[in-house]
């Protein structure tokens, strides 16, 4: 097979991108008879959806397939427009060479710089500028140099080292497949022919490393996934990693017979010699060379989706096969396109970078992004809609959390538990302000302390007295409130107590995070379910007023969402109760005695 | 994982099968069928699903059927909307799949070119082609909101050249019909027509011909060929784009894409 090249083109709006696309596809014999027939316009052959050809514009990556003698091209073109940059970083991840189009009338644009610097972040290092519509620009050789020049200073600056500039006029294939005889001033080579010639570096000098994607249970466990990097043969001496336990290399299975030997690229299945404890998402890897191991790391982020990054919130990171609770600490700085700045930032919104640390549930086992993109990539993902919010990418790991191990203790927490004769159980009230949470928690504890439970009340307001008394109403800071009361609820569960906690806790998202920090069945979600207009009829403490009177910014229900439990353990209706038989109903669940 | 027995479906199928060697795939196979295939696809479809110890199951849209649609009366648009479309997400319904894979690749279409290896649907199946997910690397999400499901097409990146180059080297067994023979055939709307049956009246004419892509075989545009062997077959394939002998892509403007946002594969 000829060798394969995977392209990425990018730029800004009306670049002529699409056109150029349709030249290439066209030149290269790619386009099928039938679809030229009545064909006006060679943008049409790469704006594939009705949208698109409505709107004249590109909104999504599309994937393009074409080959010259010498060798095959899979290119993705992406779209210009600001809004759809996340489906820019889609088609930039998997490609080794940009085409970055530049309007000769119009010069380098934010947009260029925007999408070069994706893609060089994203681990692209070949470029070509491609300077289009010379036509336009009466085949200047000045204008093309100038412009050459401008994206020269802009691509020292963001670490592109290999550039390559074509003046080119897409519309009539100047300088296209051959060298256009209206730019006899140009003597370097016509865009294909640079493409066919073009070297890359694609791969990875790393070691072996195999992200295991799954287990096969059949006469034998088989480790089955695709190596990442290295090779491996039959007798090797590996590690699951990140346990680190040794391993070591019976048989590479493969339905045509087992291979002697298996090199990056390669899906296989592993025997290994003895029983090893190994599963989805471990990563295997050469024994004297183990990768980096980590919970806490710095990465660059690129978000991608409309609703804003919540530091502290618990994100679903995915690297390799590997799935893992993950939260992002406040960016240290974000990327000014523009002018290449580190700006202060408090979070991302759609479409920005920025740089931040991450801590995950689990270590994790990785390489830096530089290395491998298959190991040092990541995205995060919302654990409520289940959208790929962030694409990530690992810059070095935290040697801090090496030095901080868990301590194990000879008292356990149920040992703790078991002292007082009960099980340590999180009650978890949430609902509006107003709704009645502190006035129920309240009698259920008196209820549990007259039964000889232990016990403790953790109250969202007198917790923002002390412990988060630096955080204020933000949703970030909501996230972080949620957080600390849920670390805290837990410490005194080890403690063996039944905690009870009265917070609003707007969010599903946090009080699935709490859900997930204690052992399934000891998270009880308690949902005081009063209507707003209800709770603001009784303004207990006169916050409604204020904030309708635009005194009180952030306030649940009015100007910040509140969203209710889907499938709460217990629902305490008080339109059809009041705070006693709501405390007395909540006893006697907890208590298993019937209701 | 959707199976008709084509040679999308062969390469898809034989992948599947190499990457749980030694067990089978831990899927069964489904069949959205309209009745109108041919029958060497039905042939192979059993046979090749017994080889792989998979279960297959055959969906037929019963409401299709008591209504007796068929391309000759209806028209191709209602003959796939009502049997393949809505077949299908019947059958997806039925089985609870929260995945399915399909052998759709994206350079067969231009609406196909922009859809992700791993593509959502909504609740009715339906294909929202301005929210895609951002996909990236190898990094798949497959992770689902309540209600969504997933398709996913893991012979995106490939070419039409590359499943035929694999067919090759893997020696798979793919339907006769994609090779040249002597076959009865008829002109219909511009269009060759083998007959696999005698539901048609009309008398047919026997021409070497073949086809590039099997559906139903009333909608399935043959081509006057002697390409006779793969390499013949690879030989002939730059010229005219695969799809091109799909009558029921021709119906209008951006039909795929349309057909594809309320649910077709």
């Amino acid at each position: 097979m000829k060798p394969l090249l995977r392209l990425l083109t990018c730029g800004s709006v009306d670049d002529g991108k699409s056109t150029l696309i349709g030249r290439m596809l066209h030149d290269c014999g790619a386009v099928a008879a039938d679809r030229l027939v009545g064909l006006t316009d060679f943008s049409l052959l790469a704006d594939g959806l009705e949208a698109e050809r409505e709107q004249g514009i590109t909104i999504d990556v599309a994937h393009l397939y074409f080959g010259t003698e010498k060798r095959r091209f899979i290119l993705a073109d992406a779209p210009g427009h600001e809004q759809y940059t996340r489906n820019m970083a889609t088609g930039a991840s998997n490609a080794d060479l940009a085409i970055v189009l530049v309007d000769a009338t119009r010069g380098v644009l934010t947009q260029t710089r925007r999408h070069s610097m994706i893609a060089r972040l994203l681990g692209i290092s070949r470029f070509v500028l491609a300077v289009n519509k010379m036509d336009l620009a009466g085949f200047d050789q000045a204008a093309f140099e100038a412009i050459s020049e401008d994206y020269a200073r802009f691509a020292g600056a963001a670490g592109i080292e290999a550039v390559t500039a074509i003046p080119v006029c897409a519309l009539d294939g100047d300088n296209v497949t051959e060298r256009s005889a209206r730019m006899g001033w140009y003597e370097g080579p016509a865009l294909l022919p640079f493409l066919e010639a073009a070297e890359v570096e694609t791969a990875s000098s790393l070691p072996f490393r195999m992200p295991v994607q799954t287990v096969i249970r059949g006469p034998e466990r088989l480790y089955a996934g695709t190596i990442a990097s290295g090779a491996v043969r039959p007798g090797d001496r590996i590690a699951v990693q990140p346990a680190g336990t040794p391993a070591q290399v019976a048989r590479i299975v493969t339905m045509d017979g087992d291979l002697d030997e298996a090199a990056a690229g390669r899906s296989v299945a592993l025997a290994l010699k003895h029983h090893v404890d190994c599963s989805r998402g471990d990563l295997l890897c050469a024994l004297d060379a183990p990768p980096q191991i980590a919970d806490q790391f710095e990465a660059t982020i690129l978000w991608m989706a409309d609703e804003e990054l919540l530091p502290g919130r618990q994100y679903l990171l995915k690297i390799g096969a590997r799935s893992v609770p993950a939260t992002v600490h406040e960016p240290k700085y974000k990327l000014g396109i523009d002018t290449m700045e580190q700006l202060a930032a408090k979070t991302l919104a759609l479409n920005e970078i920025g740089v931040a640390n991450i801590w995950t549930a689990q270590p994790i086992a990785f390489e830096p992004y530089e290395a491998s993109r298959t190991l040092g990539g990541f995205i995060l993902v919302d654990q409520l809609s289940a959208a790929t919010v962030a694409a990530g990418l690992i810059s070095f790991g935290l040697r801090r959390s090496e030095n901080v191990h868990e301590q194990a203790l000879a008292v356990t927490p149920s040992r703790r538990a078991g002292l007082k004769q009960q099980k340590a159980k999180l009650l978890w009230f949430t609902g509006l302000s107003g709704a009645g949470k502190s006035t129920i928690a309240n009698l259920v504890e008196a209820r549990l302390h007259a039964r000889g439970r232990h016990t403790f009340l953790l109250d969202g307001d007198n917790i923002r007295l002390g412990l988060n008394k630096d955080l204020g109403f933000t949703a970030a800071d909501r996230v972080e409130n949620i957080r600390r009361a849920g670390e805290a609820a837990r410490l005194m569960m080890d403690a063996g107590l039944i905690v009870l906690t009265a917070f609003i806790s707007p969010f599903r998202a946090e009080r699935a995070m709490v859900r997930g920090l204690v052992a399934e069945g000891d998270f009880i979600e308690i949902f005081v379910d009063t209507p707003l207009a209800e709770a603001e009829r009784r303004d207990t403490k006169g916050l409604y007023r204020k904030a309708r009177a635009g005194q009180l910014a952030n306030f649940t229900g009015v100007d910040s969402p509140y969203e209710p439990p889907e499938a709460p353990e217990i629902r305490i209706d008080t339109m059809a109760i009041d705070a006693e038989a709501a405390a007395d109903l909540i006893v006697r669940r907890l208590e298993g005695e019937p209701s | 994982m959707l199976f008709s027995g084509g040679k999308d479906s062969c390469v898809m199928l034989h992948l599947a099968r190499k990457a749980f060697f030694p067990v089978p795939p831990p899927f069964p196979l489904l069949h959205v069928d309209t009745g109108w295939k041919f029958a060497e696809l039905y042939r192979l479809r059993d046979a090749l699903a017994a080889e792989a110890g998979m279960a297959l199951i055959v969906h037929r849209n019963p409401d299709a059927e008591a209504r007796g649609i068929n391309p000759f009366d209806h028209g191709a648009t209602l003959h796939t909307e009502l049997w393949k479309t809505e077949g299908l997400k019947q059958a997806l319904d039925a089985g609870r799949f929260d995945a399915a894979f399909g052998g759709a690749r994206r350079d067969e279409e231009m609406s196909r070119a922009k859809e992700r290896v791993f593509s959502v649907r909504s609740g009715g199946h339906g294909w929202d082609p301005k929210r895609q997910r951002p996909e990236l690397w190898t990094l798949y999400n497959g992770r689902r909101a309540p209600g969504e499901s997933l398709r996913i097409f893991p012979l995106s990146n490939w070419t039409e050249r590359d499943v035929w180059s694999y067919v090759a080297a893997e020696g798979l067994t793919v339907a006769s019909l994609y090779f040249a023979a002597e076959r009865p055939t008829v002109v219909r709307d511009g269009h060759l027509l083998i007959v696999d049956d005698d539901r048609l009246a009309d008398s047919a004419v026997v021409r070497r011909v073949r086809v590039r892509t099997v559906g139903c075989w009333p909608l399935t545009g043959a081509v006057e060929s002697a390409a006779a062997t793969i390499d013949a077959v690879l030989a002939e394939l730059d010229g005219t784009s695969e799809r091109a002998g799909r009558l029921i892509d021709r119906d209008q403007a951006a039909s795929m894409e349309r057909k594809k946002r309320h649910g077709y594969f």
